[in-house]
């Protein structure tokens, strides 16, 4: 392995996102307002509407209410308004946390490989002597490396945030608990690299970067499911099930990229690519 | 050029298939250190496939090469650290300045990481991009976006470089350039060019021997002058007369049985034409005499490609 190609491959690459706008847009928006803008709203408004008069207050204890058992536990001692900012900012948002990882790794892998499609630059590319392996990871890790470091970035902001916004309520420093840990550190890693998968499956089907952007946009299907399943009351996120959540997009992430690495090779990459 | 030299590349019936279409059939070519060979044909004609297939880009269907002494199609990644391509588009990333590109594929290329500022900025001088070198490719011109993609051909300075038409589109002060560069790599030792190109002056000027590609298939193979007299055995003339006797010249000419394509193509008192045979040149020039042209100057022109090409082309139409 060339470790001095790949890294030139990687390098090349994010030159070529920060360039564009089309990509960075999203890149610096999404973040700002899902892990800061969003969770300081929500923790200005969820214990005030608890105090405007008419709310439905009988509405919320019921949000409450059907959260399952052991979530129950969790919250129990302290007061309405306090149990809800936490089940808010610690469950609700945890599944749209995985929106950075997703989202930030697919945008990269379609600019990097529809992208590389539309502009015609991967003629040269084929030329040089990188193996096809070296050639697929540098591009992997020009996605994913991004991916992780605003996912990082943005947990740390969205902990900031929270704990700051939510102090008047909370009176202490209540994020990130045990699930948010195993979230970023072991199911964000492998979101990002599912989000490649899909990008690269996506990349090899149409021609141009809007085509691949939009189409891989499905990948946030599954965070929509779980936002609902856990509105519902029918699970939340424990530390078990994110780990076993961590386990199934593991699972994905390497059948995509498995895929990937047998169709990202030269012969193919003139048929397809 | 180096015959006694080991071949640079050396395919057996090198063959490549897509479904039912062979794109190259059979090629059976040697070419030697030094030399600048011409791959003529026209679009489809095969020619970016060989590139591929000779680069190990492609597996061949049938047949095989050897290629600095190395297998395309197992040792494609050794192989490609000798060779330097310069594709048919200039395949930049135009959000990269100049500088940016260079720097690199010269990590692609291993080009020892100490060298690679000195190798860069000698680079952009020569292909005088040296003032541009730190803007982004996008705002460049056609011309220089070409010399940049010769540039990062020539990077780790190969021993055999393939150029996919190396001057199309390009002005002619640029294509020039190119042209003197080719040739300063051909000269400059063991440095071997695999030229394709659809320019018949352009492979004319610059190649050691030619191959004439027709349907993934070497139809003529040899020095340009050679080709021309084996396949071209008429001869083209250029007849200088007086202003006052050119349209009876003409018609003299006309009236010649072997002439033909009798032409006069600017306002000087010169004719061209074509004769099926250098024999006939003496009957010629008896003919004109007995009706009383002056002639002041008759040279023959050696066979051009391009004379070469349509005879090639005209066989084939024949054959059908």
């Amino acid at each position: 392995m060339n470790r001095r190609a790949v890294r030139a491959v990687v390098r090349r690459d994010l030159l070529s996102v920060t360039r564009s706008k089309g990509v960075m847009i999203p890149l610096i928006l999404v973040p700002l307002i899902l892990m800061i803008v969003l969770p300081t709203v929500v923790a200005f408004a969820t214990p005030a509407s608890a105090h405007i008069p008419g709310a439905n207050l009988a509405g919320m204890e019921q949000l409450l209410e059907q959260t399952p058992p052991a979530l129950k536990a969790q919250l129990a001692g302290d007061t309405l308004e306090q149990q809800l900012v936490a089940y808010m900012l610690l469950y609700m948002f945890a599944p749209l946390f995985l929106v950075m990882p997703l989202m930030v790794s697919t945008v990269i892998a379609a600019d990097s490989f529809a992208g590389e499609k539309e502009r015609k630059t991967l003629e040269a590319l084929i030329y040089t002597p990188t193996t096809d392996l070296e050639l697929f990871l540098g591009k992997l890790l020009s996605a994913w490396l991004p991916a992780m470091a605003i996912s990082l970035l943005s947990f740390a902001l969205y902990g900031v945030t929270a704990n700051l916004a939510a102090w008047p309520i909370m009176q202490r420093i209540f994020f990130p608990n045990a699930m948010w840990l195993v979230l970023v550190f072991w199911v964000t890693p492998a979101a990002a690299a599912a989000g490649i998968g899909a990008a690269v499956l996506i990349s090899s089907r149409v021609n141009t970067f809007q085509e691949a952007y939009q189409i891989s946009g499905v990948v946030v299907v599954p965070i929509v499911a779980l936002v609902i399943v856990q509105a519902l009351g029918v699970l939340y996120l424990s530390v078990a099930l994110t780990a076993f959540l961590g386990l199934i997009i593991w699972m994905a992430a390497a059948a995509l990229l498995g895929w990937g690495v047998r169709t990202f090779r030269r012969s193919e990459i003139i048929a397809r690519w | 050029m180096n015959r006694n030299a080991s071949p640079v590349i050396v395919t057996e019936g090198l063959t490549r298939r897509f479904g039912a279409l062979t794109a190259v059939d059979s090629l059976n070519l040697t070419v030697y250190p030094g030399e600048v060979l011409g791959f003529l044909g026209h679009n489809g004609a095969g020619k970016t496939t060989t590139v591929r297939l000779l680069n190990g880009v492609l597996t061949p269907s049938a047949g095989k090469a050897r290629v600095l002494g190395l297998d395309p199609a197992t040792e494609g990644a050794t192989l490609r650290r000798r060779t330097g391509v310069l594709t048919e588009t200039p395949s930049l990333d135009e959000r990269l300045t100049a500088r940016e590109q260079l720097q690199i594929y010269a990590d692609f290329y291993d080009v020892p990481p100490q060298s690679v500022g000195t190798r860069v900025d000698e680079l952009l001088e020569i292909f005088q991009l040296a003032d541009r070198g730190d803007e982004r490719v996008s705002t460049y011109s056609r011309g220089m976006k070409q010399r940049l993609a010769l540039a990062r051909a020539l990077l780790h300075r190969p021993e055999l470089l393939f150029l996919d038409e190396p001057t199309a589109g390009l002005d002619p002060v640029s294509a020039r350039q190119v042209h003197t560069l080719i040739r300063e790599q051909s000269r400059s030792g063991d440095h071997t060019v695999f030229l394709c190109t659809h320019n018949l002056e352009e492979a004319q000027r610059l190649c050691h021997r030619v191959a004439v590609l027709e349907r993934g298939r070497i139809v003529a193979l040899g020095a340009p002058t050679e080709l021309g007299r084996n396949l071209w055995k008429g001869v083209r003339l250029e007849v200088e007369t007086s202003p006052e006797a050119v349209t009876s010249a003409c018609a003299a000419l006309q009236q010649f049985a072997s002439a033909r394509e009798v032409t006069q193509p600017d306002e000087r008192p010169i004719l061209t034409l074509a004769l099926s045979d250098r024999k006939e040149i003496p009957r010629l020039v008896a003919h004109l005499a007995a009706a009383e042209i002056p002639i002041y100057r008759l040279t023959p022109r050696e066979p051009t490609l391009e004379d070469v090409y349509f005879a090639l082309h005209e066989r084939k139409e024949e054959s059908r």
